[in-house]
């Protein structure tokens, strides 16, 4: 493998990392609508991912970080093209990132529910636009011959990238409603197990649909392993359906894991050789060869991120292992009396 | 207004008030970082309340700061996609290593600190506040290391062919010799504004607790004891900062000179070649900067600045530019003058501001005392704004000093913008961002005053966990204390 493929591949996982962590905490921020029932539900849900999330966006910012550093036309070409819906993207970002810190910071009806708006806009917004954005590259955008965006905000968002954006969306409240499951205890335990096992239903069929949608945009029938992978993908979301009704939470976790992984897989997998092809001129297209940086510069940043990536994952496992202790409406004190 | 100066506002803007925070967020991480390794010291509860309530000012920060950071990562490829292809080969390494490095370091641990009171033992809850501060300082070494090479390219080639400059040496981007200057000079400046905030929230309350008695007791919200080591030591700070800041500002000013004439020629506006060259405090010239009306000006100081001698030559506005159009091609290769000029002396001017309020706050509180005058208040209030404002205009004036150049002698700002970006896309994004950001300042503001107010904080759970005398949240569960409420819970 050479070292353009192997940022490829680098570039692949810190995205696909991105969107199996930052996915749960999406579903979570999602699930504190209509699925709380009151305040300290909220709270319940808000504080499980409390001291993780932001540790799981940094994998976003690492995805971009890389492209930048490895492909640097592929970074170029990306956010230049999705220009709108990225802001839009980043809009909600912020507001969701601040609502957590900020939502218990005065005490006001208003106040609370202008941040509960924005955790719920946030965590569902970028859920389904980064499915919307992801799949773009899949589908490919209209790109001159200088890699430049030529198209309009009809070719990002089509009836394909869209389906994306929905298995996004759908996956991540399934894997949230399994994490909220496992981390909680009592009655919200219960019934984030029911959600999870009807949404499951849901997720199969939209999975399931995207995913062979995108291995036939392929054509060429080389990839029979990604259709392969596919089958897979949509038995495992079966399988998590099928042991969250029997309390096996943590297999149910690590399934929609693995369908998210496998859904991301299939995505960058189709790609590969290219990673943004051009729909209207075909030296337009940016490849792996073709975007990547030089060989001294992927060599100086492999030699950065194989030591720091297995650190990385090391001190994150260890958060984890730390705040693993379940919690429920019990753990929660009344408002203001936790707030130091 | 065209395409790239929208584009040049929007990262102006967005660049500007993320700025705002990040100098907050590095000097308060420390200064929260040292109350804390005080308290678990000499287990002097004080100092815990201290720790306490600063960092939950370091977190209305620091949420601010992460999230605006998001914005940044984006940028160059938003509205900035040429200057992305062109440099993308050098300028993507720091950045991907500041996030694999640091940025992964301080979102995770800053996590575990927040929630870790009484769940984590304390030793490894001391070290994650440690590791978030070191964090924010790698974050600013690599950051600066992208800057660096726009006003100093460095290890480098140009590869015609492919059109871009390509990296040969990675240790030479990274050891820049602006990078190793201005490293010193804008973590000294960042320190200012972090001792700034203690020392006047601390002085704040020293002052209310002389007119409410009740408030001042010991263990009140206004106790003078903690708020006067509180005092001490950000005032301490601004003042090592403000040295620190001032001893490298010097050097820097030799290596700009030496690098980019040009805006060491700007920041005074200094037109025609002197030898030796005075600096001027006060300038009324015309608009446009050419010519001034009236000037204070201190003799042969640009001079010692510029080169470290009294009788140096500083070399004029005219005279660069005529280099340049041999150098270049012809063009207009000068800044903004009344920009530069005015962001150059204002930055030190508030810079000098902050330090003498900071001293005075030393001397005006010495043995037991406590100044009450209106302007005392005054002063104390305006403190904090000083040393933010001067990072700001420090900021302002090595970015508009660079033009017009985006990376300095290889690539003009014009060349560096999306091509193909409309003007109603970057007009949208712009209002957006400058009602989102507007909102954001206000916010954040509004927060810390609120939260400063109420003062220290009862930290009775915090300090029994402290002396080990209950189990931590997640030790082995005990069956009688499962149900506890969480020490810290949003």
């Amino acid at each position: 493998m050479d070292l353009a493929t192997f940022w490829f591949v680098l570039v692949a996982i810190l995205w696909i990392g991105y969107l199996v962590l930052e996915g749960f905490d999406f579903g979570v921020g999602m699930l504190t609508r209509r699925f709380a029932r009151d305040d300290t539900e909220r709270r319940v849900l808000i504080n499980t991912i409390g001291p993780v999330w932001d540790g799981n966006e940094v994998w976003m910012v690492t995805a971009v970080g890389a492209t930048f550093a490895a492909f640097p036309e592929w970074y170029a070409t990306a956010w230049s093209s999705y220009y709108l819906p990225l802001v839009l993207v980043l809009v909600l970002l912020i507001l969701r990132g601040l609502a957590f810190e900020y939502r218990a910071k005065h005490d006001s009806h208003r106040w609370r529910q202008w941040w509960d708006g924005a955790i719920f806009w946030g965590s569902a917004g970028p859920a389904f636009f980064w499915g919307v954005l992801l799949a773009g590259f899949a589908q490919g955008l209209p790109l001159d011959s200088n890699h430049d965006f030529v198209g309009d905000m009809t070719d990002i968002i089509t009836p394909y990238t869209v389906l994306g954006g929905v298995v996004t969306l759908l996956l991540s409240v399934l894997h949230g409603a399994h994490y909220v499951a496992l981390k909680t205890v009592g009655d919200i335990r219960d019934r984030a197990r029911i959600v999870a096992a009807r949404v499951a239903v849901l997720a199969v069929a939209v999975t399931g649909g995207f995913a062979t949608w995108t291995v036939s945009l392929r054509g060429d029938g080389s990839f029979t392993w990604l259709a392969m992978l596919t089958g897979g993908v949509t038995l495992g979301l079966l399988a998590a359906g099928l042991v969250i009704t029997r309390r096996r939470e943590g297999w149910a976790f690590a399934a929609s894991f693995a369908a998210i992984a496998g859904v991301g897989i299939v995505l960058f997998a189709s790609l590969y050789p290219q990673v943004v092809p051009s729909t209207v001129d075909a030296s337009g297209s940016l490849t792996v060869a073709g975007a990547s940086s030089t060989e001294y510069t992927l060599t100086v940043m492999t030699w950065v991120a194989v030591p720091l990536v297995p650190l990385v994952l090391l001190y994150q496992g260890w958060v984890y292992w730390t705040f693993r202790r379940r919690i429920g409406i019990q753990h929660i004190a009344p408002a203001g009396a936790s707030q130091h | 207004m065209d395409v790239v100066d929208l584009a040049r506002w929007q990262f102006g803007l967005t660049t500007v008030v993320h700025y705002f925070f990040v100098p907050f967020t590095i000097s308060m991480a420390f200064l929260v970082a040292i109350m804390q390794t005080i308290w678990m010291r000499t287990n002097d509860e004080r100092w815990l309340r201290l720790t306490k309530f600063f960092g939950k000012l370091l977190l209305i920060n620091l949420a601010v700061g992460v999230v605006t950071g998001l914005v940044q990562e984006f940028q160059f490829g938003l509205n900035w996609s040429d200057f992305s292809r062109f440099v993308g080969d050098i300028f993507g390494a720091p950045l991907a290593m500041e996030a694999l490095l640091a940025f992964y370091l301080e979102s995770v641990f800053v996590g575990v600190w927040i929630f870790g009171w009484g769940r984590i033992p304390p030793k490894i809850h001391l070290a994650t506040i440690w590791i978030t501060a070191i964090a924010t300082l790698l974050s600013a070494y690599f950051i600066l290391a992208a800057n660096s090479f726009m006003q100093n390219p460095v290890g480098y080639e140009i590869n015609e062919e492919a059109g871009r400059a390509e990296l040969t040496d990675i240790w030479a981007v990274l050891t820049n010799k602006v990078t190793l200057v201005t490293f010193p000079h804008t973590i000294f400046a960042a320190f200012m504004v972090g001792g700034a905030v203690v020392a006047a929230v601390a002085m704040w309350h020293l002052v209310k607790g002389r007119h409410e008695p009740a408030a001042a007791t010991p263990g009140g919200p206004s106790d003078p004891g903690p708020f006067r080591k509180a005092l001490r030591i950000g005032a301490v700070t601004v003042l090592i900062g403000g040295v620190g800041t001032a001893v490298s500002g010097d050097i820097q000013g030799k290596i700009m000179t030496e690098v980019q004439p040009m805006k060491m020629a700007a920041a005074e506006a200094l037109y025609e070649t002197q030898e030796p060259a005075p600096l001027s405090l006060f300038t009324v010239g015309t608009l446009d900067g050419s010519r001034a009306l009236y000037s204070i000006e201190i003799p042969q100081l640009l001079s010692f600045l510029s080169t470290g001698s009294f009788e140096g030559e500083v070399r004029g506005i005219n005279d660069i530019q005529e280099e340049y159009e041999e150098l270049y091609g012809p063009g207009e290769y000068a800044p903004n003058i009344p920009a530069t000029y005015w962001t150059f002396r204002l930055m030190i001017g508030f810079g000098v501001g902050a330090a003498m309020i900071a001293a005075w706050q030393l001397w005006a509180t010495r043995r037991g005392q406590v100044p009450t005058s209106r302007w005392a208040l005054r002063a104390t209030v305006a403190l904090p704004f000083l040393p933010l404002l001067a990072n700001t205009l420090g900021w302002i004036f090595t970015e508009m000093g660079r033009q017009p150049w985006l990376v300095f002698g290889l690539m003009p700002t014009a060349s560096g913008v999306t091509p193909g970006s409309t003007t109603g896309e970057v007009l949208a994004t712009l209002i957006t961002f400058t009602v989102l950001y507007a909102g954001l300042t206000w916010l954040w503001i509004w927060l810390l005053v609120k939260h400063a107010r109420p003062g220290l904080p009862d930290v009775s759970a915090e300090a029994e966990w402290g002396r080990g005398s209950v189990r931590s949240d997640g030790d082995a569960e005990p069956a009688d204390d499962t149900d506890r409420p969480l020490t810290f819970a949003y």
